[in-house]
């Protein structure tokens, strides 16, 4: 009796969702079945990377990465263009970390310029994050979100307390919109009805399950990654079929691993790999999980992850 | 769970009226409605339609399908109307659902080829010229009647939406039991699980009106309990839905989250 491969079918699919202006727009998401599994479903769009820039010299990074965008890092505009036009990068993500009140401070009129220069340096999509502060980000986003407008950015991230004045910006101004929650699918779920029910289409909004690095609760991240893409496409469930977007630089460059001395902890290897391996290993593990689209840092591990993809895909 | 909206009705008189005048808007309106409070199927029904029910059918099922993206569920016991609903049906939401054969040997042979003829999904309705089973046993033994003339037929076994039958509560309340255990024992006549399938308005009907409401949704509990699949309601009823929706959380068949009564 010949072998048949048995097939699962889904009831739900992912929403695509195309971001950017012009020929440089690019989509992820629109699967109608779980990551690479191409023998049973649909997978049009592959996982994308963003890579990350920074509004403000990334004195924090740990040297291996920092390292990598030596000569470019102190500004912006070429920083991203950089990315663009050495590295190949699809999507590059402007985090404006220096606007956190506990670091330069940096006002919203700060960052309305670095976000204009920036993209007049590029053409591919751009990313527009927060520092993460919850007042703040409200106040920056708004008025990035203006300066941005008619390039199609992705915006994040929302969160349920600051969601109402970034969703208002990211309708007014046509950009796309990160949701995040903090590593609860229920409470995910709950802010996509919320800013749904302010007037946003759901096909504008990709969720941020909040990652986390390898060794550091990934498991976490993992599996609620894994219920949402079961309540996704088994339940059906209309506000779980945003795409998933994981944003692990800051998660991964954190870590000692990433960091630590080879002359403090010879036997953990040689500190230049250590570090990109760490963020290869992350990112490769969302990817699994289901992740469309990824913030990294380091050339190398998006480099590698890239490969990657393109293998199982 | 999956809704079939019940509204387009030739029994309600604004239906009949506008079904008679071929005015869409009225059953445009009742498809809309239906649709934006969480119907996955529009119920169609014209009745017997003797005089030009071919005509009607094709009509109903163009406008109706004009304004809400989903299949529709054929509600008619006559054939060539049937064939005619069909053959307007538009696919490109899913497959259009045969309501209904039954262990009635006429409309089993009538209805049951169109299902693979035509590609269509069927309810199929335990009971036989005889009437309705009393004993949930002997309502499954009309059921595999039905499940090999679909083979004979090529209908796969996961198109067909056992239906058990509902009767009212205020006259035959030793039968309602009945339907319950009904839909465990259909699941499992097969595997994967039967699809089921009940009109639970039934179950209230000849009840005074201040009770219907309340017959219906514990009933709906009692049978989403045992696995129903579908029932046929009204999804304007927004404390049936909020039910319907509820029993899905506790069952963790829908993700919870503070707003779920209001997706």
């Amino acid at each position: 009796m010949p072998f048949v491969i048995p097939k699962d079918t889904y009831a739900g699919k992912v929403n695509a969702l195309t971001f950017g202006s012009g020929d440089k727009a690019v989509t992820v998401g629109g699967e109608n079945g779980l990551p690479f599994l191409s023998f049973e479903c649909s997978i049009p769009n592959r996982p994308l990377i963003a890579i990350e820039i920074q509004d403000v010299a990334p004195s924090d990074w740990p040297d291996t990465v920092r390292k990598a965008y030596d000569g470019v890092s102190e500004s912006p505009a070429k920083w991203a263009r950089f990315c663009q036009d050495s590295l190949g990068a699809k999507i590059v993500a402007l985090r404006l970390a220096g606007t956190h009140p506990d670091r330069e401070n940096r006002s919203a009129e700060d960052a309305v310029k670095t976000v204009t220069e920036v993209l007049s340096a590029i053409d591919v999509p751009l990313m527009i994050l927060g520092s993460g502060h919850i007042e703040k980000d409200a106040q920056v986003l708004k008025a990035a979100a203006e300066a941005a407008k008619g390039r199609e950015c992705i915006l994040g991230k929302a969160q349920e307390e600051n969601y109402k004045t970034i969703v208002t910006a990211a309708i007014a101004n046509n950009h796309k919109l990160i949701a995040m929650s903090q590593l609860d699918v229920n409470l995910a779920k709950q802010l996509n009805i919320l800013i749904t029910q302010m007037g946003f289409n759901k096909d504008n909004i990709i969720m941020d399950p909040m990652s986390s690095a390898l060794g550091y609760g990934i498991e976490y991240t993992y599996s609620v990654m894994e219920r949402i893409r079961q309540a996704a496409l088994v339940q059906n469930d209309p506000m779980m079929q945003t795409p998933l977007l994981c944003d692990i630089g800051p998660n991964v460059w954190k870590t000692k691993e990433s960091a630590a001395p080879e002359s403090e902890l010879p036997e953990w290897g040689a500190l230049t790999e250590r570090g990109i391996v760490w963020e290869s290993i992350t990112a490769s593990t969302m990817i699994m999980a289901g992740c469309n689209l990824l913030v990294m840092r380091h050339p190398k591990a998006i480099e590698t992850v890239n490969k990657l993809v393109s293998e199982l895909i | 769970m999956i809704i079939i909206g019940e509204r387009i009705s030739v029994i309600a008189k604004k239906v009949r009226e506008a079904m008679a005048a071929r005015d869409p808007k009225p059953l445009q309106e009742l498809a809309r409605t239906q649709f934006e409070k969480g119907a996955n199927y529009i119920d169609v029904s014209i009745g017997p339609a003797e005089d030009d029910g071919p005509q009607l059918m094709d009509w109903a099922v163009k406008v109706i399908q004009e304004v809400v993206p989903v299949p529709l569920c054929l509600d008619t016991t006559n054939k060539a109307a049937m064939i005619a609903g069909l053959k307007a049906h538009n696919n490109k939401w899913g497959r259009a659902l045969i309501n209904s054969a039954s262990g009635e040997e006429e409309r089993l042979n009538n209805m049951m080829p169109l299902a693979g003829e035509y590609n269509a999904e069927i309810i199929a309705l335990t009971l036989t010229e005889k009437g309705i089973p009393a004993l949930a046993e002997e309502r499954c033994e009309v059921a595999a009647n039905i499940m090999g003339k679909a083979m004979e037929c090529g209908v796969p076994m996961e198109d067909i939406w056992l239906d058990p039958l509902i009767l009212p509560v205020p006259f035959q309340q030793d039968k309602c039991k009945e339907s319950i255990r009904a839909i465990r024992l259909f699941r499992e006549l097969n595997d994967p699980p039967m699809k089921t399938t009940v009109g639970l308005s039934n179950i209230a009907n000849g009840a005074p009106k201040e009770l219907r409401g309340i017959i219906t949704r514990n009933f709906l509990v009692l049978l989403m309990y045992e696995g129903l699949y579908s029932a046929i309601a009204d999804p304007n009823d927004k404390e049936f839905m909020d039910t319907m929706k509820t029993v899905e959380v506790l069952m963790e068949k829908r993700l919870y989250a503070h707003s779920y009564l209001e997706m």
